[in-house]
C-alpha cells in the first residue's frame, strides 16, 4: 500500500472535453490551463515526492469565477483540490488526476486592514508575510509565522492551521482568524465567524482551521492584528546533552514563563545551518535553545534575567542575549532557514510533524538517534520546543533504490512513538496524503467514520480534496493488519 | 466510574429507539441559557475528576462533571489558572457544562476565548461511541477540530466526557483602574489602546466610567498605570469588582428584566438601543437590559455581530428564539453536523435551534 494509492483509489468518471467546453464557457481563456507542459507546475506541493497531474488547472480571477467553477464540478460530480502557494509538507495540495486543480494565487488582494479594530481582511492568496508588512505602518502584525511565511499564503494557512516559532504565546492560526468566506462544493456562498469575537452557532470558524479544503473553498478571511510588542530578545543557550536541553524546556514552563517563541536544534541540524547562515550557532553543543521574550523594556528585562537564571540551573554551557534587533534576527534566521540548510545537505528529505509532551523531548531524540541507525539515514532535528512540536528532517536520496522506501518507514515509525508518547502525527503541517495512512495509529475505526460523517455534512459527494486527510476505513484496517505483521516479525524500539 | 457510561449508553439507545430526546444535565448551574431544556434530564455530574494534570505541560484533562471551582482550585495550587475567566453561575458549574455553553469571562479579549483553550475532548456520541478527538498538545492538526467545534454546541451533539484544556500561569501582578468617561470616549480610548502593545486584561464601561485591568509582569503593569493614569483601584476592591462582573452578580446584571447580550466588531459605535448599557471586552461585548427584539438583532448584525437573549423567561425565549437567526446555507450545515453526531436527535433538543 503506498502513499500516493490514498488519492488515486477513488476514481471519478469526468469527461474531459465535456468540463473544458463547460469551463470555457465560464471563464477567460488564460483562466484555464489544459497542456501538459501547463499543468507540469502544479502536479505537487512541497511534498515533492508525490507527483500528479490533475485534469485541468483553473485560475479564477474572483470569487465569482471560483463559484463558476465549483458550480460546474458540483454538477458533474468533478473532484476539486484547492491550492495556494503549494508550500505545504503534506500533499493536502496533490492534484487528483480526475479533478480540476484550483489555484487560488490570484485572489492575492489586501483588501483592507483596519488599524482601530485590529484586523484585515485579505483574499486566500496573499502571503502571510506581506500581511503583516500592509500592518507595519500601524505598528501591528499578524502573528503566526510560519519558517515559510515569504511564499506561503493565508488561505493555506487556513487550510493546515498553520504554526510557526511563536505558537506558545501567540497561538496558531485559528486563534487569529476571525472570520473566514468561502463557497460550499455546491458554490454557494458562506461564513464562518464575522467581525465580532464569536458568532452564533456551531463554532464552524474553528472548524475550517486545518481542514485541509476537505470542508470549503475559501475566498476571503479576517485576520486578527497583534500591536508590535515594542521589544524583543532572544537567548540562545548551548547543551552538552540533549536530555540537559530537553529538561530546560519544562524548567522554564515550570518557573511560570511562557517565551515568545522556544525552539531547539540538534547538534546535525546547528551543523547544517551555521555555514548556511552564520548565525553565530555554538558548533560544539549538542543542542542550542531559542528562547525569546516580547513586551514592553521593563518586562523584557525583568524576563530574560528570569529565563537566563534558569537556563544556567539546567546546565547550559554557554548563554548569550542577542544585544540589538538585527542580533535577534540573525539568531532566528538560522531556525528559520533550517529546512533549507539541510535541503543543501542531502539530495532528498522528509519532514517530520509530530507533537508530543514536552516532558518527552529528550526520550524521543534518543530514540531518533537509534532509528537513524537502524535505517542508516542521517536525520537533523528542529524541534517547536515551547509546544512539543518536532521536526526531524530525514535525509534520504530519492536515486537510491530502496532509500525512499527506508525514510518513510523512517517517519512512520517516528510518528508511531509520537502517539505512544501521548501526542500526535501531525502538529501543524497537516495529514493531507502523507500521513492519511498513519491517522489510523491515532485514531479508532469510530473515530475515522465520525469525520467521513463530518465531511459528508459539507460535502455528502466528497468532491473536495477526495483522498487527504483522513483514511478510508478499507485504508485503515488495511494499515493496523500490516503493522500487526510487522510488529510479529520485527521487535518495535 | 466508567460503569456510569455503560450506563449512559445504554440510555441514549433507548431514547434513540423509542424516538425520546434526553436533556444533559451537568451542575444545573446554566439551566438559564440557551432555550429552555427538552426530554428526560440526564444527570452526567457523577462522572467527575481530574484525570491528569501536569503544570510543565500546561495541560490538564478532567472529567466533565468535575465541578469548575474544584479544578480552579487545584490549578491555583499549581500557580496556573483558566486564563478566558469561565464564568461559574453558581457553585455546581462543571468543567463539562463550562465546555458546552462555551462562554469567556472578562479576560476575553485579551487571552481568547475558552474554545482556543481546548486541546481534547472525550464524547459519548448518539450512536453510544465513546470517541476521543484533538488531544493533550498545545499543537495537533490530525483529523477535524472536533473538539473546538463542540465549545459552545450546547450539548447537542454529544455528552462531554472528559476535556483536555491549555492551562497558563497566573499572571504576576495586576491593577485596576477607574476612568469617568462617556460610552463614545470609552469606546475610542479602549480601541487606540488595543492597538498598543499595553497589559490590558479586562475592560468595563458602564454609566460614565471605566474599569480597566492590568495584568502581566510588575514592571510591565507599573509602566501601563503611569502611562495611563487614572485612579487606582485598592487590590481587594479590583478584585470583588471583577468577579462580580464576571458572575454577573452585578445589580446590573439582576432582576426580571430580559439580558441581551451583543457581541459586536470593538470599533462598532455606540448602539441607538434603549436603556442602560455595560461594555466588556474593549468595546466586543455589550448588554443591554430592555429593547425589541427585532431592533436588537437588525443593530447587531448590521454592525458587524450578533445578539443573544442572554437571560430571560422561557415565553420571552420561546416567542424571540435565543441566538440569531442563521443564514439558511450555515443551518443546513448545523443540521448536518448534528445528524453526524447524533443521527436519532437524542440529545439537547432545541436548546440552540429548534430542530437542532
Amino acid at each position: 500500500m503506498s502513499i500516493e494509492s490514498s488519492v488515486a483509489e477513488r476514481r471519478f468518471a469526468v469527461d474531459r472535453q465535456a468540463l473544458i467546453k463547460r469551463l470555457r464557457a465560464l471563464l477567460p481563456a488564460q483562466a484555464l490551463l489544459v497542456e501538459e507542459e501547463e499543468m507540469r507546475p502544479y502536479d505537487c506541493d512541497g511534498l515533492t515526492a508525490y507527483r500528479q497531474l490533475p485534469l485541468i488547472v483553473a485560475l479564477p480571477a474572483d470569487e465569482a469565477q471560483a463559484q463558476a467553477i465549483l458550480k460546474v464540478c458540483y454538477e458533474l460530480k468533478v473532484p476539486v483540490v484547492a491550492r495556494g502557494a503549494a508550500t505545504g509538507l503534506s500533499g493536502g495540495a496533490t492534484p487528483h488526476r480526475d479533478g480540476v486543480l484550483v489555484s487560488l494565487a490570484k485572489l492575492k488582494k489586501i483588501i483592507s486592514v483596519d488599524p482601530v479594530s485590529r484586523t484585515a481582511v485579505v483574499q486566500p492568496g496573499v502571503r502571510n508575510l506581506s500581511v503583516s508588512e500592509a500592518a507595519a505602518p500601524h505598528a501591528l502584525y499578524y502573528a503566526p509565522d510560519p519558517s515559510s511565511q515569504i511564499a506561503c499564503t493565508i488561505g493555506g494557512n487556513v487550510a493546515e492551521n498553520a504554526g510557526g516559532v511563536h505558537c506558545l504565546k501567540y497561538g496558531l492560526t485559528v486563534h487569529n482568524v476571525m472570520r473566514v468566506r468561502g463557497l460550499t462544493i455546491e458554490g454557494e456562498i458562506v461564513e464562518f465567524g464575522n467581525a465580532a469575537l464569536d458568532a452564533p452557532g456551531y463554532d464552524l470558524l474553528a472548524l475550517m482551521n486545518g481542514s485541509e479544503g476537505l470542508l470549503a473553498m475559501i475566498t476571503e478571511v479576517t485576520v486578527k492584528l497583534t500591536p508590535k510588542p515594542e521589544l524583543a530578545q532572544v537567548v540562545i543557550a548551548s547543551f552538552g546533552d540533549v536530555r540537559q536541553a530537553g529538561d530546560a524546556v519544562a524548567s522554564i514552563i515550570a518557573a511560570g514563563i511562557i517565551p515568545a517563541g522556544l525552539e531547539m536544534m540538534d547538534k546535525k541540524a546547528i551543523h547544517a545551518v551555521e555555514p548556511y547562515v552564520n548565525a553565530g550557532y555554538d558548533m560544539d553543543a549538542e543542542a542550542i535553545l531559542l528562547c525569546e521574550s516580547d513586551g514592553t523594556p521593563e518586562e523584557v528585562a525583568e524576563e530574560i534575567g528570569r529565563m537566563t537564571a534558569v537556563l544556567e540551573n539546567s546546565g547550559a554551557s554557554g548563554i548569550r542575549v542577542s544585544r540589538d534587533e538585527a542580533e535577534r534576527l540573525k539568531f532566528w534566521a538560522g531556525r528559520k532557514a533550517a529546512f533549507p540548510a539541510v535541503g543543501r545537505m542531502t539530495p532528498d528529505y522528509l519532514c517530520m510533524d509530530g507533537t508530543i509532551p514536552r516532558k518527552r523531548l529528550a526520550e524521543m531524540l534518543e530514540a531518533i538517534n537509534g532509528l537513524s541507525e537502524k535505517y542508516a539515514l542521517r536525520c537533523a532535528n528542529v524541534f517547536h520546543a515551547g509546544d512539543g512540536n518536532l521536526h526531524p528532517l530525514i535525509m534520504y536520496d530519492a536515486n537510491q533504490p530502496g532509500e525512499l522506501d527506508r525514510a518513510v518507514a523512517f517517519g512512520a515509525e517516528i510518528l508511531e512513538l509520537s502517539v505512544r508518547f501521548g501526542g500526535t502525527i501531525t502538529g501543524e503541517h497537516g495529514v493531507g496524503i502523507e500521513k492519511v495512512d498513519v491517522m489510523a495509529e491515532q485514531f479508532s475505526l469510530a473515530e475515522i467514520a465520525a469525520f467521513h460523517r463530518l465531511k459528508a455534512a459539507f460535502d455528502e459527494h466528497g468532491l473536495l480534496n477526495p483522498g487527504k486527510g483522513v483514511p478510508t476505513l478499507a485504508r485503515c484496517r488495511e494499515y493496523t493488519l500490516a503493522r500487526a505483521g510487522n510488529a510479529a516479525t520485527s521487535p518495535r524500539l | 466510574m466508567e460503569e456510569l457510561i455503560d450506563d449512559w449508553i445504554g440510555r441514549v439507545a433507548d431514547a434513540a429507539s423509542s424516538d425520546r430526546g434526553l436533556a444533559i444535565r451537568g451542575g444545573g448551574s446554566k439551566l438559564f441559557y440557551g432555550c429552555p431544556e427538552q426530554g428526560e434530564v440526564l444527570e452526567v455530574g457523577g462522572y467527575r475528576g481530574i484525570v491528569a494534570y501536569e503544570p510543565t505541560e500546561l495541560v490538564v484533562t478532567a472529567r466533565a462533571g468535575t465541578p469548575l471551582r474544584e479544578l480552579a482550585a487545584a490549578l491555583a495550587e499549581k500557580g496556573q489558572w483558566l486564563p478566558f475567566e469561565p464564568p461559574h453561575f453558581g457553585p455546581a458549574a462543571t468543567v463539562g457544562g463550562m465546555l458546552a455553553a462555551g462562554l469567556s469571562g472578562p479576560r476575553r479579549q485579551a487571552v481568547g476565548a475558552l474554545r482556543d483553550y481546548v486541546l481534547g475532548v472525550k464524547l459519548l456520541n448518539g450512536s453510544g461511541e465513546v470517541l476521543s478527538f484533538g488531544g493533550q498538545v498545545m499543537k495537533n492538526v490530525a483529523g477535524y477540530d472536533v473538539a473546538r467545534l463542540l465549545a459552545g454546541s450546547l450539548g447537542t451533539l454529544g455528552i462531554v466526557l472528559e476535556v483536555s484544556l491549555k492551562v497558563l500561569p497566573l499572571p504576576v501582578a495586576e491593577k485596576s483602574l477607574r476612568f469617568a468617561i462617556d460610552e463614545t470616549s470609552a469606546l475610542k480610548k479602549l480601541n487606540e489602546w488595543g492597538g498598543r502593545p499595553l497589559p490590558i486584561s479586562a475592560s468595563a464601561w458602564h454609566d460614565g466610567m471605566l474599569t480597566l485591568r492590568l495584568s502581566g509582569a510588575a514592571a510591565a503593569v507599573a509602566a501601563a498605570q503611569r502611562h495611563l493614569g487614572g485612579e487606582a483601584l485598592a487590590d481587594g476592591l479590583a478584585a470583588a469588582f471583577w468577579q462580580a462582573l464576571r458572575e454577573q452578580s452585578f445589580a446590573y446584571f439582576t432582576g426580571d428584566a430580559p439580558l441581551w447580550r451583543l457581541s459586536l466588531p470593538s470599533a462598532a459605535p455606540p448602539q441607538a438601543l434603549p436603556g442602560p448599557t455595560l461594555i466588556e471586552w474593549g468595546g466586543a461585548q455589550r448588554w443591554l437590559r430592555e429593547g425589541d427584539e427585532r431592533a436588537i438583532r437588525v443593530a447587531a448584525a448590521k454592525a458587524g455581530g450578533h445578539a443573544t437573549l442572554f437571560r430571560a423567561d422561557d415565553a420571552a425565549k420561546a416567542a424571540q428564539g435565543v441566538f440569531q437567526p442563521l443564514p439558511a446555507a450555515l443551518l443546513r450545515i448545523h443540521r448536518n453536523l448534528k445528524r453526524a453526531f447524533d443521527p436519532q436527535g437524542v440529545f439537547n433538543r432545541g436548546r440552540m435551534y429548534p430542530g437542532l
